[in-house]
């Protein structure tokens, strides 16, 4: 890692770990092999978290769709997409909770954290903006889950490469709806070629952090665990910038990367989201759903 | 048009009584059947509104799609509003069968030409309003078109085959929820009681219609001019029940539900009432409720503001995938002939006259 | 014209095959501007539940009928020709025709 943003992430990780304290999940990033109290998967647990994370997040924001959609058929499928991320969701953070010793079920993860204890990439969190824009996120998103479920699909313990080979085919067909509509506004009308080209701009210096490494992915890399995104990156710019170029648009050139959000620094637009994803649940203390 | 596959003065006879003669054995009408116009009227009517139903229905739920107290509920919630989704596509394309386009249906509900059911002009307020929603009012929705299943036309009788059988789901995952909230906090359990006693009303006296039979508590002006619409949709096997007749089986199947949960329906007069072997409720004083809910009211504006906010936001995806698909289909066949011609055969069963391909006055080189 | 019409985009007839061992059958329609997103719709809308092995969608105005004026001819049934029917035979066995098969 020797990019600038560099110095941002480090600041970043530092701000992070007064709550990483409080949170051992949030933790593991910033411990250490040496660290006696690091539950023996802690860092399992703090990446299935994160991915975890990703799937609620995008999930919440696409349910912000709904009703809302070009066509009845979008409302559809969008709400198709939602429903299976927030299945991801479910399944991931119920591991989490189990592996990082501290016994927390889905619905504590999601609905008992604040902001701040939430890791996911910040390309999630993306406001939907317009048409473009979500296509624009799921376009990157779906690609990189595609590659990211297929290799866990691969990996050592049962349960998870089971689940990541069925989230693999359903993250497929996302990817799907992604480049049918990038295709479809890239070569639609002038206004759809410039708002899908936009979109691009917009989410494209958010994709870096997907494949970031840190000592929590390099851990579970080196000891077999789970695979490290990082070697998928090629891969991943190959097959987005076949749609992308494919649909008459141009690949946004590199600039800079956002960082922050695997540490617990969110955009100023999280909070808002957050709150209202536990809003009623917040309101009732001790309630049952 | 099918409407006008009329031939001469004298074969109209002919042709109504062969009509007559299929209503009566309780035979289906298809598509390529003919049938009278106020049989096409009445249909289009019934079946668009239900349509539009369905629709607009997606709004006060789906408030709350972000909001779900757990990813459980998120999940059930996400799903039954994109059944209501497919609802009502399906019966925009029962409708598209009798000749109409659903664009225009859509351009009808958001001109205000059309309206969808008043239930839905009601806020959903707090969160068990998606449990009373889904528990009454679908529960009423269910009672109100089981009966549509068997309806004389064909193609709204299998559209609404498939919706009865997911309707059944929510109505379930309604009660699911209210029980939830019965069986937890004295908080959630009173959050549910206040969300039954702003849907019960709406549920009662909306989803039913007015009420079409002087029992069913109408002054005799009322009920008689219910009963000659409901006498009218019955002769043509379009309804098979009176609107009251179908409120009484609601009434009765709620009551022992609500005790179970342990809420109490808004309605003091409710008891059984043994001689009639019914329970008796409150008659639905159909006036001043619709007096008082009115078409325009802040909500019925807000969801129509908020489709048409929609449709107008996605006008330029639209416009998009019609232009891409113009070029796709000039590009595969150099003579163009697919796109942008009115077609012949058309039509969900196969005699609609005309589908309008896409556009393609979007073509840029 | 109003292009962007919601629902406006062409129309397609959707079969699907839910198990094996049964033919594609007609299971509705769907709207869309091309036959990717019509497939895509197809499955949104018609195999949300159950496991269906296979979707067609044709594009409706690509469904030839006959029409009704064409009725006598295509439609004028074959009652009267009672050698296209089983019961018009004697049965194979004493059960009748049930029993034709039996084991």
């Amino acid at each position: 890692m020797t990019t600038p943003s560099d110095t941002w992430a480090a600041a970043a990780a530092a701000a992070a770990t007064p709550v990483a304290a409080e949170d051992t999940s949030c933790a593991a990033g910033a411990r250490t092999d040496a660290d006696p109290a690091r539950p023996a998967h802690a860092d399992l647990a703090a990446h299935l978290l994160r991915l975890g994370d990703d799937a609620l997040v995008l999930g919440q924001r696409l349910c912000q769709w709904i009703t809302r959609a070009p066509t009845i058929e979008e409302d559809l499928a969008l709400s198709n997409i939602a429903l299976d991320l927030i299945g991801h969701a479910r399944t991931l953070l119920t591991r989490s909770g189990q592996l990082d010793g501290t016994g927390r079920t889905e619905d504590d993860l999601a609905f008992t954290r604040s902001a701040r204890q939430f890791t996911n990439a910040l390309l999630t969190e993306l406001p939907n903006e317009d048409f473009a824009v979500t296509v624009a996120r799921q376009l990157v998103y779906t690609h990189y889950a595609v590659l990211h479920y297929e290799a866990l699909a691969g990996c050592a313990d049962a349960e998870l490469a089971a689940f990541g080979a069925r989230a693999a085919k359903e993250v497929a067909f996302h990817r799907l709806h992604a480049d049918r509509w990038t295709r479809r506004l890239g070569r639609g009308t002038p206004e759809s070629t410039r708002r899908m080209q936009r979109g691009l701009e917009r989410v494209w210096p958010y994709t870096g952090e997907l494949f970031d490494e840190d000592d929590v992915s390099r851990r579970l890399a080196a000891s077999g665990t789970v695979p490290s995104p990082a070697p998928l990156r090629g891969e991943w710019e190959q097959r987005v910038s076949d749609v992308v170029t494919d649909a008459g648009l141009t690949v946004p050139a590199a600039s800079w990367s956002a960082k922050g959000g695997r540490s617990g620094l969110h955009t100023e637009e999280f909070g808002p989201l957050i709150d209202e994803l536990q809003s009623v649940h917040r309101q009732f203390p001790g309630g049952t759903w | 048009m099918p409407a006008e596959r009329v031939a001469a003065p004298g074969a109209h006879d002919e042709l109504l009584a062969h009509f007559d003669a299929l209503i009566a054995e309780g035979a289906t009408i298809e598509t390529r059947d003919w049938m009278p116009d106020g049989y096409r009227r009445m249909l289009i009517r019934q079946i668009a509104q239900h349509a539009h139903s369905e629709i607009i229905g997606m709004q006060p739920e789906g408030a709350w799609l972000t909001r779900a107290p757990s990813l459980h509920r998120k999940s059930v919630l996400i799903a039954k509003v994109q059944d209501e989704a497919g609802h009502g596509l399906y019966l925009y394309s029962a409708a598209e069968t009798l000749g109409v386009d659903r664009a225009d249906l859509l351009e009808a509900l958001h001109q205000g030409q059309q309206r969808a059911s008043a239930t839905f002009n009601h806020p959903a307020l707090t969160w068990a309003d998606t449990g009373a929603i889904a528990w009454l009012t679908d529960g009423a929705a269910v009672i109100n078109q089981a009966p549509l299943c068997r309806t004389s036309y064909g193609p709204y009788a299998r559209a609404m085959r498939r919706v009865c059988q997911e309707e059944a789901f929510h109505v379930r995952q309604g009660y699911d929820l209210m029980r939830a909230l019965c069986e937890g906090t004295p908080d959630q359990k009173e959050m549910a009681q206040d969300a039954v006693n702003r849907w019960w009303l709406p549920a009662v006296a909306l989803m039913f219609g007015p009420p079409d039979t002087e029992a069913g508590g109408a002054d005799a002006r009322t009920a008689a001019l219910g009963a000659a619409v409901s006498r009218r949709a019955m002769a043509w096997g379009i309804k098979r029940h009176t609107n009251d007749e179908l409120r009484q089986r609601f009434v009765d199947s709620c009551v022992p539900q609500a005790e179970r949960l342990g809420l109490t329906l808004p309605d003091p007069a409710i008891r059984w009432n043994e001689e009639r072997g019914h329970y008796d409720f409150t008659p639905v004083d159909w006036d001043t409720y619709r007096e008082a809910l009115g078409d325009d009211t802040h909500w019925a504006r807000q969801r129509i503001a908020h489709r048409r906010a929609a449709h107008d936001d996605g006008a330029w995806v639209r416009e998009a995938a019609a232009a891409y698909a113009a070029r796709a289909d000039a590009g595969a066949s150099p003579a163009g002939a697919a796109a942008g011609e009115r077609t012949g055969t058309g039509g969900r069963d196969g005699t609609r006259s005309g589908v309008a391909a896409p556009q393609r006055t979007e073509e840029h080189t | 014209m109003s292009r962007d019409r919601e629902g406006a985009p062409a129309s397609w007839e959707v079969f699907l095959r839910a198990r094996r061992g049964l033919a594609h059958q007609h299971a509705g329609s769907v709207r869309a501007a091309d036959p990717d997103a019509a497939l895509a719709m197809a499955r949104d809308l018609y195999a949300r539940r159950g496991d269906p092995l296979s979707l067609w969608v044709v594009r409706s105005d690509a469904v030839h009928t006959a029409s009704p004026d064409e009725r006598d001819p295509y439609f004028a049934g074959a009652h009267h020709k009672p050698y296209r029917y089983p019961e018009h035979f004697a049965p194979l066995t004493e059960k009748g025709p049930d029993g034709d098969h039996a084991e």
